[in-house]
Protein backbone atom coordinates (compact mmCIF):
# COMPACT_ATOMS: atom_id res chain seq x y z
CA UNK A 1 0.00 0.00 0.00
CA UNK A 2 1.01 3.29 -1.00
CA UNK A 3 0.54 6.27 1.36
CA UNK A 4 0.98 9.58 0.68
CA UNK A 5 1.26 11.83 3.97
CA UNK A 6 0.18 15.95 4.12
CA UNK A 7 2.49 17.50 6.83
CA UNK A 8 1.43 20.59 7.84
CA UNK A 9 3.09 23.58 9.11
CA UNK A 10 1.21 26.14 11.74
CA UNK A 11 2.90 29.10 12.89
CA UNK A 12 5.63 29.15 10.35
CA UNK A 13 6.67 25.84 11.82
CA UNK A 14 6.38 21.90 11.03
CA UNK A 15 3.37 21.06 12.89
CA UNK A 16 4.25 18.30 16.12
CA UNK A 17 1.19 16.08 15.26
CA UNK A 18 2.92 15.48 11.79
CA UNK A 19 4.98 12.55 13.56
CA UNK A 20 1.63 10.60 13.97
CA UNK A 21 1.22 10.62 9.98
CA UNK A 22 4.52 9.04 10.01
CA UNK A 23 2.92 6.52 12.98
CA UNK A 24 -0.63 5.46 11.40
CA UNK A 25 1.43 4.66 7.97
CA UNK A 26 3.77 2.36 10.57
CA UNK A 27 0.63 0.64 11.62
CA UNK A 28 -0.23 0.29 7.83
CA UNK A 29 3.20 -1.15 7.11
CA UNK A 30 2.81 1.18 3.66
CA UNK A 31 5.16 2.95 1.73
CA UNK A 32 5.44 6.65 2.04
CA UNK A 33 6.07 10.05 0.75
CA UNK A 34 4.87 13.22 1.82
CA UNK A 35 3.71 16.87 0.57
CA UNK A 36 4.33 19.81 3.04
CA UNK A 37 4.24 23.37 1.94
CA UNK A 38 6.69 24.43 4.55
CA UNK A 39 10.59 25.57 4.56
CA UNK A 40 13.59 23.21 3.75
CA UNK A 41 15.42 24.29 7.19
CA UNK A 42 12.39 22.45 9.29
CA UNK A 43 11.40 18.83 7.64
CA UNK A 44 10.77 15.74 9.22
CA UNK A 45 13.22 12.98 8.68
CA UNK A 46 12.12 9.69 6.74
CA UNK A 47 13.03 7.42 3.98
CA UNK A 48 10.61 8.13 0.73
CA UNK A 49 10.36 10.91 -1.44
CA UNK A 50 9.32 14.33 -0.06
CA UNK A 51 7.18 17.18 -2.36
CA UNK A 52 8.06 20.80 -1.13
CA UNK A 53 6.42 23.75 -1.73
CA UNK A 54 7.86 27.13 -0.24
CA UNK A 55 5.82 28.46 2.63
CA UNK A 56 7.42 31.83 1.86
CA UNK A 57 5.47 31.80 -1.27
CA UNK A 58 2.23 29.69 -0.93
CA UNK A 59 1.51 30.90 2.42
CA UNK A 60 -0.08 28.76 5.33
CA UNK A 61 -3.75 28.82 4.16
CA UNK A 62 -4.08 29.59 0.81
CA UNK A 63 -6.65 26.14 0.50
CA UNK A 64 -6.98 26.49 -3.26
CA UNK A 65 -3.22 27.19 -4.51
CA UNK A 66 -2.84 23.70 -1.56
CA UNK A 67 -5.29 21.97 -3.68
CA UNK A 68 -3.03 22.17 -6.35
CA UNK A 69 0.20 21.44 -4.37
CA UNK A 70 -1.03 18.49 -2.94
CA UNK A 71 -2.71 17.31 -6.27
CA UNK A 72 0.90 17.63 -8.25
CA UNK A 73 2.19 15.53 -5.51
CA UNK A 74 -0.69 13.00 -6.09
CA UNK A 75 -0.08 12.79 -9.45
CA UNK A 76 3.53 12.42 -9.02
CA UNK A 77 2.94 9.49 -6.59
CA UNK A 78 -0.46 7.70 -7.34
CA UNK A 79 -1.27 6.70 -4.01
CA UNK A 80 -3.81 4.34 -2.62
CA UNK A 81 -4.44 6.64 0.29
CA UNK A 82 -4.10 10.04 1.24
CA UNK A 83 -3.61 11.27 4.74
CA UNK A 84 -4.16 14.70 6.60
CA UNK A 85 -4.57 15.40 10.13
CA UNK A 86 -8.15 16.37 11.18
CA UNK A 87 -6.80 19.51 12.04
CA UNK A 88 -7.69 23.47 10.70
CA UNK A 89 -5.53 22.79 7.69
CA UNK A 90 -6.64 19.09 7.10
CA UNK A 91 -10.65 19.12 7.04
CA UNK A 92 -10.36 22.27 4.93
CA UNK A 93 -8.11 20.85 2.08
CA UNK A 94 -8.77 17.36 2.35
CA UNK A 95 -12.72 17.49 0.88
CA UNK A 96 -11.41 19.84 -1.65
CA UNK A 97 -9.11 17.02 -2.87
CA UNK A 98 -11.35 14.06 -2.41
CA UNK A 99 -14.03 16.56 -4.56
CA UNK A 100 -11.43 16.76 -7.26
CA UNK A 101 -10.32 13.18 -7.01
CA UNK A 102 -13.92 12.07 -7.06
CA UNK A 103 -12.73 9.54 -3.77
CA UNK A 104 -14.31 8.59 -0.78
CA UNK A 105 -12.87 10.62 2.18
CA UNK A 106 -13.17 9.60 5.84
CA UNK A 107 -12.70 12.40 8.98
CA UNK A 108 -11.33 11.29 12.00
CA UNK A 109 -10.18 8.40 11.53
CA UNK A 110 -9.35 6.97 15.28
CA UNK A 111 -8.65 3.28 14.15
CA UNK A 112 -8.04 1.34 11.86
CA UNK A 113 -10.13 -2.14 11.61
CA UNK A 114 -10.78 -4.55 8.41
CA UNK A 115 -10.08 -3.09 5.91
CA UNK A 116 -11.66 0.07 7.60
CA UNK A 117 -11.04 3.08 9.39
CA UNK A 118 -13.13 3.72 12.75
CA UNK A 119 -14.31 6.86 13.62
CA UNK A 120 -16.46 8.66 16.45
CA UNK A 121 -19.74 9.68 15.98
CA UNK A 122 -22.55 11.58 18.23
CA UNK A 123 -20.08 13.76 20.00
CA UNK A 124 -17.69 10.54 20.86
CA UNK A 125 -20.04 8.71 22.53
CA UNK A 126 -20.16 5.99 19.54
CA UNK A 127 -18.07 4.51 17.14
CA UNK A 128 -18.28 3.32 13.40
CA UNK A 129 -16.09 2.29 10.93
CA UNK A 130 -16.26 3.41 7.62
CA UNK A 131 -15.50 1.68 3.77
CA UNK A 132 -14.19 3.81 1.86
CA UNK A 133 -15.64 2.43 -2.20
CA UNK A 134 -13.49 3.69 -4.09
CA UNK A 135 -9.96 2.73 -5.49
CA UNK A 136 -8.47 5.58 -3.95
CA UNK A 137 -9.18 7.38 -0.46
CA UNK A 138 -8.44 10.65 1.25
CA UNK A 139 -8.39 10.09 5.47
CA UNK A 140 -8.05 12.90 8.11
CA UNK A 141 -6.13 11.79 11.44
CA UNK A 142 -7.78 12.57 14.43
CA UNK A 143 -4.47 14.19 16.58
CA UNK A 144 -3.97 12.16 19.31
CA UNK A 145 -5.37 8.90 18.20
CA UNK A 146 -2.10 7.55 16.35
CA UNK A 147 1.44 7.06 18.10
CA UNK A 148 3.44 10.39 16.64
CA UNK A 149 7.01 8.64 15.23
CA UNK A 150 10.45 10.01 14.69
CA UNK A 151 12.46 8.81 11.78
CA UNK A 152 15.89 9.17 10.83
CA UNK A 153 16.42 8.84 7.12
CA UNK A 154 17.00 11.10 4.62
CA UNK A 155 13.63 12.08 2.05
CA UNK A 156 14.50 12.68 -1.78
CA UNK A 157 13.26 16.39 -1.97
CA UNK A 158 11.05 16.95 -4.95
CA UNK A 159 10.43 20.90 -5.16
CA UNK A 160 6.99 22.00 -6.12
CA UNK A 161 5.50 25.01 -7.73
CA UNK A 162 2.20 26.51 -9.18
CA UNK A 163 0.59 29.52 -9.91
CA UNK A 164 -0.26 31.30 -6.57
CA UNK A 165 -3.34 33.04 -7.79
CA UNK A 166 -6.07 32.30 -5.25
CA UNK A 167 -9.57 33.77 -4.58
CA UNK A 168 -8.73 33.47 -0.69
CA UNK A 169 -6.97 36.20 0.23
CA UNK A 170 -5.07 35.26 3.88
CA UNK A 171 -4.67 38.92 5.99
CA UNK A 172 -2.56 37.45 8.76
CA UNK A 173 -3.27 36.08 12.38
CA UNK A 174 -3.60 37.20 15.82
CA UNK A 175 -2.33 35.66 18.82
CA UNK A 176 -4.25 34.73 21.68
CA UNK A 177 -4.46 37.29 24.29
CA UNK A 178 -3.34 36.50 26.93
CA UNK A 179 -4.71 35.94 30.34
CA UNK A 180 -4.52 33.54 33.19
CA UNK A 181 -1.99 31.18 33.00
CA UNK A 182 -3.27 28.09 34.28
CA UNK A 183 -0.35 25.79 32.87
CA UNK A 184 0.77 26.19 36.54
CA UNK A 185 -2.06 25.64 37.99
CA UNK A 186 -1.96 22.47 40.96
CA UNK A 187 -5.77 22.49 40.88
CA UNK A 188 -8.44 23.45 38.10
CA UNK A 189 -11.96 23.28 38.52
CA UNK A 190 -13.26 23.47 34.91
CA UNK A 191 -17.12 24.68 33.76
CA UNK A 192 -18.56 23.29 30.62
CA UNK A 193 -22.48 23.83 29.28
CA UNK A 194 -23.73 21.28 32.15
CA UNK A 195 -23.39 23.87 34.31
CA UNK A 196 -26.29 25.48 33.15
CA UNK A 197 -26.22 28.95 33.56
CA UNK A 198 -23.72 32.23 34.21
CA UNK A 199 -24.75 32.04 37.75
CA UNK A 200 -24.57 28.66 38.48
CA UNK A 201 -20.23 29.49 37.66
CA UNK A 202 -20.21 30.85 41.74
CA UNK A 203 -20.75 27.15 42.43
CA UNK A 204 -17.67 25.96 40.44
CA UNK A 205 -15.55 29.21 41.66
CA UNK A 206 -16.80 27.96 45.14
CA UNK A 207 -15.06 24.59 44.71
CA UNK A 208 -12.34 25.82 43.06
CA UNK A 209 -11.50 27.97 45.99
CA UNK A 210 -12.13 25.58 48.65
CA UNK A 211 -9.61 23.30 46.95
CA UNK A 212 -7.10 26.16 46.67
CA UNK A 213 -7.48 25.98 42.48
CA UNK A 214 -7.96 27.76 39.60
CA UNK A 215 -11.20 28.18 37.03
CA UNK A 216 -11.16 26.57 33.64
CA UNK A 217 -13.55 26.23 31.20
CA UNK A 218 -15.12 24.33 28.05
CA UNK A 219 -15.37 26.17 25.30
CA UNK A 220 -19.56 26.16 25.61
CA UNK A 221 -19.00 28.05 28.83
CA UNK A 222 -16.75 30.14 27.05
CA UNK A 223 -18.86 30.94 24.17
CA UNK A 224 -22.00 31.17 26.54
CA UNK A 225 -19.69 34.54 27.59
CA UNK A 226 -19.85 32.88 31.53
CA UNK A 227 -16.27 32.51 31.45
CA UNK A 228 -13.06 34.32 30.12
CA UNK A 229 -11.56 33.23 26.76
CA UNK A 230 -8.43 33.14 28.47
CA UNK A 231 -9.35 30.15 30.68
CA UNK A 232 -10.35 27.71 27.85
CA UNK A 233 -9.09 24.20 28.10
CA UNK A 234 -8.23 22.21 25.01
CA UNK A 235 -7.49 22.21 21.25
CA UNK A 236 -8.45 25.68 20.50
CA UNK A 237 -7.43 27.45 24.34
CA UNK A 238 -4.67 26.16 26.97
CA UNK A 239 -2.76 22.72 27.50
CA UNK A 240 -3.09 22.07 31.37
CA UNK A 241 -1.51 19.64 33.53
CA UNK A 242 -2.64 20.07 37.22
CA UNK A 243 -2.76 17.55 40.16
CA UNK A 244 -6.39 17.62 40.12
CA UNK A 245 -8.37 18.43 37.46
CA UNK A 246 -12.11 19.01 38.36
CA UNK A 247 -14.57 18.49 34.92
CA UNK A 248 -18.32 20.14 35.79
CA UNK A 249 -20.65 19.47 33.36
CA UNK A 250 -18.53 19.09 30.95
CA UNK A 251 -18.97 15.90 27.72
CA UNK A 252 -15.12 15.27 27.42
CA UNK A 253 -15.49 16.22 23.71
CA UNK A 254 -11.87 15.23 21.74
CA UNK A 255 -11.20 19.14 21.57
CA UNK A 256 -11.41 19.33 25.30
CA UNK A 257 -9.75 15.95 26.16
CA UNK A 258 -6.33 17.27 24.28
CA UNK A 259 -5.60 20.07 26.76
CA UNK A 260 -6.46 17.76 29.72
CA UNK A 261 -5.61 14.69 29.18
CA UNK A 262 -1.59 15.14 31.09
CA UNK A 263 -3.91 15.85 34.17
CA UNK A 264 -3.00 13.80 37.61
CA UNK A 265 -6.53 12.83 39.33
CA UNK A 266 -9.32 13.66 36.97
CA UNK A 267 -12.91 13.92 38.71
CA UNK A 268 -15.93 14.21 36.52
CA UNK A 269 -19.35 15.48 37.28
CA UNK A 270 -21.65 14.54 35.11
CA UNK A 271 -25.76 13.21 34.47
CA UNK A 272 -24.83 11.27 31.56
CA UNK A 273 -22.66 8.39 32.51
CA UNK A 274 -22.04 7.44 28.91
CA UNK A 275 -20.30 10.95 28.57
CA UNK A 276 -17.11 10.34 26.92
CA UNK A 277 -15.43 11.85 29.99
CA UNK A 278 -15.86 8.62 31.77
CA UNK A 279 -12.72 7.71 29.61
CA UNK A 280 -10.59 9.95 31.47
CA UNK A 281 -11.99 10.17 34.53
CA UNK A 282 -10.29 8.79 37.53
CA UNK A 283 -13.45 9.38 39.75
CA UNK A 284 -17.00 9.77 37.70
CA UNK A 285 -20.02 11.38 40.16
CA UNK A 286 -22.95 10.64 38.28
CA UNK A 287 -24.66 13.38 39.60
CA UNK A 288 -26.57 17.05 38.95
CA UNK A 289 -23.53 19.82 39.54
CA UNK A 290 -25.98 22.20 41.04
CA UNK A 291 -26.51 19.30 43.73
CA UNK A 292 -22.96 18.16 44.06
CA UNK A 293 -21.29 20.64 44.04
CA UNK A 294 -22.06 22.65 47.22
CA UNK A 295 -22.70 19.02 48.96
CA UNK A 296 -18.43 18.68 48.39
CA UNK A 297 -17.62 22.12 49.16
CA UNK A 298 -19.43 21.95 52.60
CA UNK A 299 -18.12 18.44 53.15
CA UNK A 300 -14.42 19.71 52.26
CA UNK A 301 -14.90 23.03 54.94
CA UNK A 302 -16.47 20.41 57.17
CA UNK A 303 -13.03 19.10 57.53
CA UNK B 1 -29.06 39.22 -2.59
CA UNK B 2 -29.28 35.29 -2.29
CA UNK B 3 -28.78 33.23 0.22
CA UNK B 4 -28.83 29.44 1.54
CA UNK B 5 -28.47 28.17 4.59
CA UNK B 6 -28.17 24.24 4.75
CA UNK B 7 -29.08 23.21 8.20
CA UNK B 8 -29.16 19.17 9.74
CA UNK B 9 -31.92 17.80 12.13
CA UNK B 10 -29.75 15.87 15.03
CA UNK B 11 -30.59 13.94 17.93
CA UNK B 12 -29.97 15.53 21.47
CA UNK B 13 -26.65 14.19 22.02
CA UNK B 14 -26.96 13.35 25.62
CA UNK B 15 -29.38 10.71 24.57
CA UNK B 16 -28.93 7.27 25.01
CA UNK B 17 -27.85 5.43 21.38
CA UNK B 18 -28.70 2.08 20.31
CA UNK B 19 -27.27 0.57 16.97
CA UNK B 20 -29.92 -0.23 14.17
CA UNK B 21 -30.53 -3.70 13.33
CA UNK B 22 -27.60 -3.78 10.38
CA UNK B 23 -25.14 -1.97 12.86
CA UNK B 24 -24.99 1.01 10.25
CA UNK B 25 -26.20 3.89 11.91
CA UNK B 26 -28.58 4.35 15.37
CA UNK B 27 -31.83 3.53 15.98
CA UNK B 28 -34.02 6.32 15.28
CA UNK B 29 -36.81 5.17 18.10
CA UNK B 30 -37.06 7.72 21.40
CA UNK B 31 -34.80 10.21 20.28
CA UNK B 32 -35.34 14.32 20.69
CA UNK B 33 -34.32 15.99 17.61
CA UNK B 34 -32.98 19.24 17.03
CA UNK B 35 -30.81 21.89 14.84
CA UNK B 36 -27.59 21.16 14.68
CA UNK B 37 -25.99 23.26 16.50
CA UNK B 38 -23.54 24.37 14.17
CA UNK B 39 -26.20 24.95 11.59
CA UNK B 40 -27.96 27.21 14.33
CA UNK B 41 -24.84 29.50 13.77
CA UNK B 42 -24.97 29.46 10.03
CA UNK B 43 -29.23 30.56 10.29
CA UNK B 44 -28.31 33.26 12.79
CA UNK B 45 -25.79 35.12 10.50
CA UNK B 46 -27.44 34.44 7.30
CA UNK B 47 -30.41 36.31 9.15
CA UNK B 48 -28.33 39.07 10.73
CA UNK B 49 -26.78 39.55 7.06
CA UNK B 50 -30.21 40.12 5.48
CA UNK B 51 -31.30 42.88 8.37
CA UNK B 52 -27.99 44.32 7.85
CA UNK B 53 -28.52 44.93 4.39
CA UNK B 54 -31.95 46.56 5.44
CA UNK B 55 -34.47 43.08 4.10
CA UNK B 56 -32.83 43.59 0.52
CA UNK B 57 -32.01 40.31 0.66
CA UNK B 58 -33.51 36.47 0.69
CA UNK B 59 -32.71 33.54 2.70
CA UNK B 60 -33.58 30.09 1.46
CA UNK B 61 -32.75 27.57 4.24
CA UNK B 62 -32.43 23.79 2.98
CA UNK B 63 -32.71 20.53 4.55
CA UNK B 64 -32.63 17.23 3.78
CA UNK B 65 -34.21 14.00 5.71
CA UNK B 66 -37.46 12.54 6.50
CA UNK B 67 -40.52 14.16 7.34
CA UNK B 68 -39.33 14.75 11.31
CA UNK B 69 -37.27 17.50 9.44
CA UNK B 70 -39.67 19.84 8.59
CA UNK B 71 -40.19 20.79 12.23
CA UNK B 72 -36.39 22.23 12.34
CA UNK B 73 -36.76 24.05 8.79
CA UNK B 74 -39.80 25.76 9.92
CA UNK B 75 -37.46 26.69 13.51
CA UNK B 76 -35.07 28.26 10.99
CA UNK B 77 -38.11 30.21 9.42
CA UNK B 78 -39.00 31.14 12.41
CA UNK B 79 -35.72 32.76 13.20
CA UNK B 80 -36.18 34.66 9.76
CA UNK B 81 -35.12 32.74 6.76
CA UNK B 82 -37.77 33.14 4.19
CA UNK B 83 -38.01 30.24 2.41
CA UNK B 84 -37.78 26.91 3.05
CA UNK B 85 -36.64 23.78 1.21
CA UNK B 86 -36.88 20.02 2.33
CA UNK B 87 -35.45 17.39 0.45
CA UNK B 88 -37.91 14.64 1.29
CA UNK B 89 -35.42 11.63 1.77
CA UNK B 90 -36.00 8.87 4.48
CA UNK B 91 -32.59 7.25 3.78
CA UNK B 92 -30.55 10.31 4.97
CA UNK B 93 -29.51 9.73 7.87
CA UNK B 94 -27.10 7.17 6.15
CA UNK B 95 -26.30 8.97 3.36
CA UNK B 96 -22.75 9.76 3.62
CA UNK B 97 -21.15 13.32 2.37
CA UNK B 98 -20.67 13.02 -0.58
CA UNK B 99 -24.12 12.00 -1.60
CA UNK B 100 -25.15 14.88 0.62
CA UNK B 101 -23.38 17.35 -1.47
CA UNK B 102 -24.62 16.11 -4.67
CA UNK B 103 -28.39 16.97 -4.10
CA UNK B 104 -27.37 19.97 -2.50
CA UNK B 105 -25.13 21.10 -5.21
CA UNK B 106 -27.69 20.11 -7.34
CA UNK B 107 -29.94 22.08 -5.91
CA UNK B 108 -27.95 25.61 -5.56
CA UNK B 109 -26.67 25.35 -8.97
CA UNK B 110 -28.29 27.62 -11.55
CA UNK B 111 -30.07 29.43 -8.08
CA UNK B 112 -27.41 31.91 -7.92
CA UNK B 113 -26.76 32.44 -4.78
CA UNK B 114 -24.53 35.41 -3.32
CA UNK B 115 -23.47 33.57 -0.53
CA UNK B 116 -24.08 29.71 1.19
CA UNK B 117 -23.41 28.85 4.89
CA UNK B 118 -23.33 25.39 6.16
CA UNK B 119 -22.38 24.33 9.72
CA UNK B 120 -18.71 23.19 9.86
CA UNK B 121 -19.68 19.70 10.64
CA UNK B 122 -22.90 17.72 12.08
CA UNK B 123 -22.82 16.88 15.87
CA UNK B 124 -23.82 12.97 14.70
CA UNK B 125 -21.24 12.24 12.20
CA UNK B 126 -18.69 15.10 12.41
CA UNK B 127 -17.29 14.50 8.82
CA UNK B 128 -17.25 18.17 7.82
CA UNK B 129 -17.13 17.39 4.72
CA UNK B 130 -20.33 18.97 3.37
CA UNK B 131 -19.79 22.03 2.68
CA UNK B 132 -16.68 21.96 1.40
CA UNK B 133 -18.19 19.36 -1.52
CA UNK B 134 -20.72 21.70 -2.08
CA UNK B 135 -18.47 24.62 -2.81
CA UNK B 136 -16.04 22.29 -5.07
CA UNK B 137 -19.09 21.36 -7.04
CA UNK B 138 -20.32 24.67 -6.94
CA UNK B 139 -16.81 26.09 -8.11
CA UNK B 140 -16.93 28.88 -5.34
CA UNK B 141 -14.55 30.09 -2.71
CA UNK B 142 -14.86 28.44 1.02
CA UNK B 143 -13.82 28.74 4.07
CA UNK B 144 -14.22 26.14 6.76
CA UNK B 145 -14.95 27.23 10.63
CA UNK B 146 -15.44 30.87 10.33
CA UNK B 147 -16.03 32.41 13.83
CA UNK B 148 -16.72 36.28 12.90
CA UNK B 149 -17.57 37.28 9.30
CA UNK B 150 -18.40 41.06 7.64
CA UNK B 151 -19.91 41.90 4.15
CA UNK B 152 -19.57 44.69 2.86
CA UNK B 153 -20.27 45.16 -1.46
CA UNK B 154 -19.92 41.32 -2.15
CA UNK B 155 -15.77 41.83 0.09
CA UNK B 156 -16.45 39.28 2.78
CA UNK B 157 -13.63 39.32 5.66
CA UNK B 158 -13.77 36.04 7.79
CA UNK B 159 -11.99 35.22 10.76
CA UNK B 160 -11.22 31.18 11.34
CA UNK B 161 -9.62 29.50 14.61
CA UNK B 162 -6.57 27.59 14.39
CA UNK B 163 -4.89 25.49 16.60
CA UNK B 164 -3.23 27.11 19.58
CA UNK B 165 -6.28 29.93 19.89
CA UNK B 166 -5.02 32.29 16.89
CA UNK B 167 -7.60 33.62 14.53
CA UNK B 168 -6.60 34.21 11.04
CA UNK B 169 -8.64 36.57 9.11
CA UNK B 170 -9.24 36.00 5.82
CA UNK B 171 -10.70 37.82 2.72
CA UNK B 172 -12.59 36.36 -0.39
CA UNK B 173 -15.47 37.69 -2.71
CA UNK B 174 -18.79 36.53 -3.01
CA UNK B 175 -20.09 34.10 -4.47
CA UNK B 176 -18.52 31.90 -1.85
CA UNK B 177 -19.80 29.33 0.72
CA UNK B 178 -18.24 29.53 4.67
CA UNK B 179 -18.85 26.89 7.12
CA UNK B 180 -19.25 27.88 10.71
CA UNK B 181 -17.91 27.31 13.76
CA UNK B 182 -18.95 27.66 17.24
CA UNK B 183 -18.27 31.38 18.55
CA UNK B 184 -19.52 33.32 15.56
CA UNK B 185 -22.59 34.70 17.02
CA UNK B 186 -25.35 33.54 19.63
CA UNK B 187 -28.23 32.62 17.74
CA UNK B 188 -32.03 33.98 18.77
CA UNK B 189 -34.90 32.48 19.93
CA UNK B 190 -37.81 33.24 17.88
CA UNK B 191 -40.88 34.86 19.14
CA UNK B 192 -44.01 33.14 19.18
CA UNK B 193 -45.74 35.28 16.20
CA UNK B 194 -42.75 34.36 14.22
CA UNK B 195 -43.53 30.40 15.53
CA UNK B 196 -47.11 30.93 14.49
CA UNK B 197 -45.99 32.84 11.35
CA UNK B 198 -43.16 29.84 10.42
CA UNK B 199 -45.94 27.02 10.97
CA UNK B 200 -48.21 28.61 7.81
CA UNK B 201 -45.35 29.22 5.59
CA UNK B 202 -45.70 26.94 2.25
CA UNK B 203 -42.30 24.90 1.83
CA UNK B 204 -40.75 23.70 -1.60
CA UNK B 205 -40.41 20.03 -1.93
CA UNK B 206 -38.14 18.08 -3.61
CA UNK B 207 -36.80 14.47 -4.50
CA UNK B 208 -33.43 13.41 -4.19
CA UNK B 209 -33.66 12.06 -7.97
CA UNK B 210 -34.32 15.43 -9.61
CA UNK B 211 -31.41 16.86 -7.68
CA UNK B 212 -29.06 14.33 -9.09
CA UNK B 213 -28.39 12.17 -5.75
CA UNK B 214 -24.98 10.35 -6.89
CA UNK B 215 -23.93 6.96 -5.38
CA UNK B 216 -21.84 6.75 -2.31
CA UNK B 217 -18.23 6.82 -1.84
CA UNK B 218 -18.23 5.23 1.64
CA UNK B 219 -19.91 2.38 3.73
CA UNK B 220 -20.55 2.17 7.31
CA UNK B 221 -20.52 -0.72 9.54
CA UNK B 222 -20.61 -1.77 13.28
CA UNK B 223 -21.83 1.69 14.99
CA UNK B 224 -21.10 0.80 17.99
CA UNK B 225 -20.78 2.31 21.98
CA UNK B 226 -17.46 3.84 22.33
CA UNK B 227 -16.41 1.84 25.37
CA UNK B 228 -14.20 3.42 27.42
CA UNK B 229 -11.72 1.77 29.90
CA UNK B 230 -12.38 3.96 32.56
CA UNK B 231 -9.34 3.81 34.95
CA UNK B 232 -11.79 5.06 37.75
CA UNK B 233 -14.69 4.47 39.68
CA UNK B 234 -17.91 5.82 38.86
CA UNK B 235 -20.04 6.87 41.83
CA UNK B 236 -23.96 7.31 42.34
CA UNK B 237 -26.45 8.12 45.01
CA UNK B 238 -27.21 10.82 47.33
CA UNK B 239 -25.27 14.03 47.26
CA UNK B 240 -24.33 14.32 50.44
CA UNK B 241 -22.42 10.94 50.61
CA UNK B 242 -21.36 11.17 47.18
CA UNK B 243 -19.32 14.02 48.82
CA UNK B 244 -17.82 12.32 51.84
CA UNK B 245 -16.76 9.86 49.33
CA UNK B 246 -14.88 12.51 46.63
CA UNK B 247 -13.53 13.94 49.50
CA UNK B 248 -12.18 10.62 50.97
CA UNK B 249 -10.79 9.90 47.64
CA UNK B 250 -9.42 13.45 47.52
CA UNK B 251 -7.55 12.94 50.95
CA UNK B 252 -6.08 9.59 50.38
CA UNK B 253 -5.46 10.05 46.07
CA UNK B 254 -4.17 13.66 46.05
CA UNK B 255 -1.69 16.07 48.18
CA UNK B 256 -4.25 19.25 47.02
CA UNK B 257 -6.05 18.91 49.94
CA UNK B 258 -2.81 19.93 52.19
CA UNK B 259 -1.92 22.57 50.08
CA UNK B 260 -3.71 25.67 50.70
CA UNK B 261 -6.68 23.62 49.65
CA UNK B 262 -9.70 23.73 52.07
CA UNK B 263 -8.68 24.30 55.28
C1 LIG C 1 -12.03 22.98 15.85
C2 LIG C 1 -12.63 22.83 17.19
C3 LIG C 1 -11.89 23.24 18.28
C4 LIG C 1 -12.43 23.12 19.54
N1 LIG C 1 -11.68 23.50 20.61
C5 LIG C 1 -12.17 23.29 21.85
C6 LIG C 1 -11.39 23.60 23.01
O1 LIG C 1 -10.27 24.09 22.94
N2 LIG C 1 -11.93 23.36 24.23
C7 LIG C 1 -13.18 22.82 24.39
O2 LIG C 1 -13.61 22.62 25.54
N3 LIG C 1 -13.93 22.54 23.31
C8 LIG C 1 -13.46 22.75 22.06
N4 LIG C 1 -14.25 22.48 20.99
C9 LIG C 1 -15.66 22.17 21.21
C10 LIG C 1 -15.92 20.74 21.60
O3 LIG C 1 -16.08 19.98 20.42
C11 LIG C 1 -17.22 20.65 22.42
O4 LIG C 1 -18.28 21.24 21.71
C12 LIG C 1 -17.12 21.31 23.79
O5 LIG C 1 -15.93 20.91 24.45
C13 LIG C 1 -18.30 20.91 24.60
O6 LIG C 1 -18.34 21.65 25.79
P1 LIG C 1 -19.14 21.08 27.04
O7 LIG C 1 -18.59 19.75 27.40
O8 LIG C 1 -19.13 22.15 28.06
O9 LIG C 1 -20.63 20.98 26.50
P2 LIG C 1 -21.50 19.74 26.06
O10 LIG C 1 -20.81 18.89 25.10
O11 LIG C 1 -22.82 20.28 25.72
O12 LIG C 1 -21.60 18.88 27.40
C14 LIG C 1 -22.35 19.24 28.51
C15 LIG C 1 -22.26 18.08 29.47
O13 LIG C 1 -22.89 18.43 30.68
C16 LIG C 1 -23.68 17.38 31.13
N5 LIG C 1 -24.74 17.94 31.96
C17 LIG C 1 -25.86 18.59 31.55
N6 LIG C 1 -26.55 19.04 32.60
C18 LIG C 1 -25.85 18.68 33.69
C19 LIG C 1 -26.05 18.90 35.09
N7 LIG C 1 -27.10 19.56 35.56
N8 LIG C 1 -25.13 18.40 35.95
C20 LIG C 1 -24.03 17.70 35.47
N9 LIG C 1 -23.80 17.51 34.18
C21 LIG C 1 -24.69 17.99 33.30
C22 LIG C 1 -24.17 16.69 29.89
O14 LIG C 1 -24.49 15.32 30.17
C23 LIG C 1 -22.96 16.83 28.97
O15 LIG C 1 -22.09 15.72 29.10
C24 LIG C 1 -13.73 22.59 19.71
C25 LIG C 1 -14.46 22.19 18.62
C26 LIG C 1 -13.93 22.28 17.35
C27 LIG C 1 -14.72 21.79 16.18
Amino acid sequence: MKLLLVGEYRDGRLAAETAELFGFAARLDAEVSMVLVGSADDLPAFDGRFYLADLETYGEYQPDVHKRLVFEAIEGEQPDVVVFLHSSYGWDLAPRIAAAMQTAQVSGVVGIDDGGYVVESCNGKMLRTVHPETPVAVLTLQPGAFEALKMDAQPEVIKLDTSSESAIKFVGCRQPEAGVDLTRAEVIVSAGRGVGSADQVALVEALASALGGEVGASRQAVDAGWLDRSRQIGTSGQSVSPALYVACGISGAIQHLAGMKGSGIVLAVNTDRDAPIASVADVLVVADVAEFLPALVEALEKR
Amino acid sequence: MNILVCIKQVPDMAGHFEPNEAATWFDEAGHAWRMNEYDTFAVEEAVRLKEQLGGEAEVTVLSIGPARVVETIRKAIAMGCDEGVHIDDADAPERDPWQIASMIAGFAAGRGFDLVFTGMQSEDRSSAQVGVLIAERLGVPCVTGITAFGWRDGEITVEREIEGGRNCSIRLKSPALLTCQQGLNSPRYPNLPSIMKAKRKALTILTPEELGLEKPKTRSTKFRLHERKTAGVVLEGDVQMLAVQVREILETKTAVLGKGGAR
